[in-house]
């Protein structure tokens, strides 16, 4: 598979979408809705589940499934309020003394007039500082698109895992073949150098651990990454000083 | 031509006796406002800010001349230069080509220095190097300094232009988003004082992080500052945008700056914070 393959399976409509990890991995799960400020913003979906008899905060960006539940969400594009609904449920989770487990898919932050006029940048840069500092596990998986800043504003977490086939970058590949090679057809050509497969951010130290793919959607493949995540979050629970060693992890990039 | 000089005197710049006539040899720069060419040394005494009050992009070096004290100014972290992380096609000459231009080894400068007496630790983007793109030594540069400065209980003034993150570093330079925020927050719970000044264009990846993480927040004038570009915007949503869009004066008036500061009385608004804060000269 090339890298671009890759792309395409990530934004592939047929793959399981946030709802469908939380509906299988957890249960007894309770939505909670809005960010207290302006809007419920249908593109991250948040709220209260137990992961065995673990009780957690699960939040996540929701494409949608069919073509009308995709537009109400936008596509899986999240205007500020979506980011300050997540922030606002990280910061009750850690209230609660709860881990948070995130779940990213997009293609990136809204674009808009709306969202430029409602501190998209502001948005995402205040869960960049607050997730840095919160004093419970956290755990970002993605499992298809990690768009920009509009995931990473989801994924400053202490464990990043990633899909086989997500992908994680700072520009989609079109956008940077159009900047580079004026000519956005030229998109596998950048996917390739943009090093963004799940392989890719392992070896760069961006992600800790990639999931196989192996039956996905299956009760299986549910299953093993739900044991899997109880594993990481007792491990975690267990450590003294979560936000010094998160800071530690972000700071080694570029170091 | 000779219109130019015999006319009246028809703004402050040339009330207050300032020559429009270059020296032999001087550099004249077109302001992109009023399409008014102007010799470089009347720039110089106005602070690049154009009698139209368009205020140019400027170098990180004349900017520190500009707005600190006369020689307070002391560089660290200078030998921090960006490497290809990624193989990047093509990266390495524009390396090369942007240091040539900037005269920097990368897009952001980093130091101390004193504003009207009082000791600040101060970061200033280059526009000349590749627009101010962060780059991961671009974000090491800003982390290291704001680690400096929360040892030392210095407050922060950092003044930002940028395109956004750097592409050509890929996931290495999304992850400076996170790295700066965190020594922002670090630096913040101790109780420190980070001013940001948004300067022409502050877009992208800096916008969604260090930019926006200011206690006080200033802009100059009529600057660009969003997050998603400009063009992309229009495209996505089809609609013709407000006229002062992703401008200084839109942001504040949306809530996201504090103050709107003419270049002129920048560095009188900074020293003013600074004081506020406990500064001591």
């Amino acid at each position: 598979m090339t890298a671009y393959d890759k792309v395409r399976t990530a934004r592939s409509t047929s793959r399981p979408t946030t709802q469908d990890y939380i509906a299988s991995m957890f249960t007894g799960f309770i939505e909670l809705h809005g960010d207290r400020r302006y809007r419920d913003d249908e593109a991250i979906i948040g709220g209260l589940a137990y992961l065995g008899d673990k009780p957690v905060t699960v939040i996540g960006i929701e494409k949608g499934h069919d073509t009308i539940e995709r537009m109400r969400r936008s596509f899986g594009a999240p205007e500020p309020e979506g980011y300050r609904k997540a922030l606002r449920l990280m910061k009750q989770a850690e209230k609660f003394r709860r881990p948070v487990v995130c779940f990213v898919d997009t293609s990136g932050a809204y674009c808009g007039i709306g969202a430029e006029e409602r501190g998209q940048g502001q948005a995402i840069a205040e869960n960049l500082m607050e997730m840095m500092a919160l004093r419970i596990p956290t755990v970002s998986i993605l499992i298809g698109e990690g768009g920009s800043g509009g995931a990473l504003a989801l994924a400053v977490s202490d464990k990043v895992w990633m899909l086989e086939n997500a992908v994680y970058s700072v520009i989609s590949p079109e956008g940077c073949a159009s900047i580079l090679y004026k000519d956005a057809s030229e998109a596998p050509k950048a996917a390739e150098s943009l090093r963004l497969t799940a392989e890719d951010a392992l070896s760069l130290g961006v992600a800790e651990r990639v999931i196989s793919e192996d039956g996905i959607g299956t009760e299986d493949f549910y299953g093993r990454l739900a044991e899997e995540l109880y594993g990481e979050l007792e491990a975690l629970g267990h450590e003294t000083d979560l936000p010094g060693t998160r800071y530690q992890r972000f700071r080694a990039f570029g170091r | 031509m000779a219109l130019r000089f015999t006319r009246k005197p028809e703004n402050e710049l040339e009330k207050e006796g300032r020559s429009l006539e270059p020296h032999a040899g001087e550099t004249e720069y077109v302001c992109p406002n009023c399409h008014r060419t102007l010799p470089e040394t009347t720039l110089d005494d106005n602070q690049w800010v154009c009698s139209c009050g368009h205020h140019f992009r400027i170098s990180a070096r004349r900017r520190i001349r500009m707005l600190t004290d006369e020689g307070s100014f002391s560089e660290l972290f200078a030998s921090i230069e960006s490497t290809d992380p990624l193989s990047f096609p093509g990266y390495q000459e524009k390396l090369e080509k942007a240091r040539k231009a900037s005269g920097e080894k990368e897009s952001v400068v980093t130091g101390t220095a004193r504003i009207d007496g009082m000791e600040a630790a101060i970061f200033v983007m280059s526009p000349e190097f590749m627009m101010g793109s962060m780059g991961a030594a671009t974000g090491e540069k800003i982390t290291l300094l704001f680690e400096y400065a929360t040892e030392r209980g210095l407050p922060v003034v950092g003044w930002t232009v940028s395109g956004g993150a750097r592409m050509q570093e890929g996931l290495m330079s999304l992850m400076q988003m996170a790295k700066t925020s965190g020594a922002v927050k670090r630096h913040s719970d101790r109780g420190l004082l980070y001013i940001t000044v948004l300067t022409d264009p502050t877009t992208g990846g800096v916008t969604a992080s260090f930019a926006m993480e200011g206690d006080i927040i200033v802009a100059e004038p009529g600057a660009t500052v969003g997050f998603a570009g400009r063009r992309v915007v229009e495209q996505t949503t089809m609609e013709s945008l407000p006229r002062d869009f992703q401008t200084s004066e839109f942001i504040l008036a949306h809530g996201f700056a504090d103050i709107i500061t003419p270049r002129g009385d920048e560095k009188r608004m900074i020293a003013e914070l600074l004081r506020f804060h406990g500064g001591q000269a």
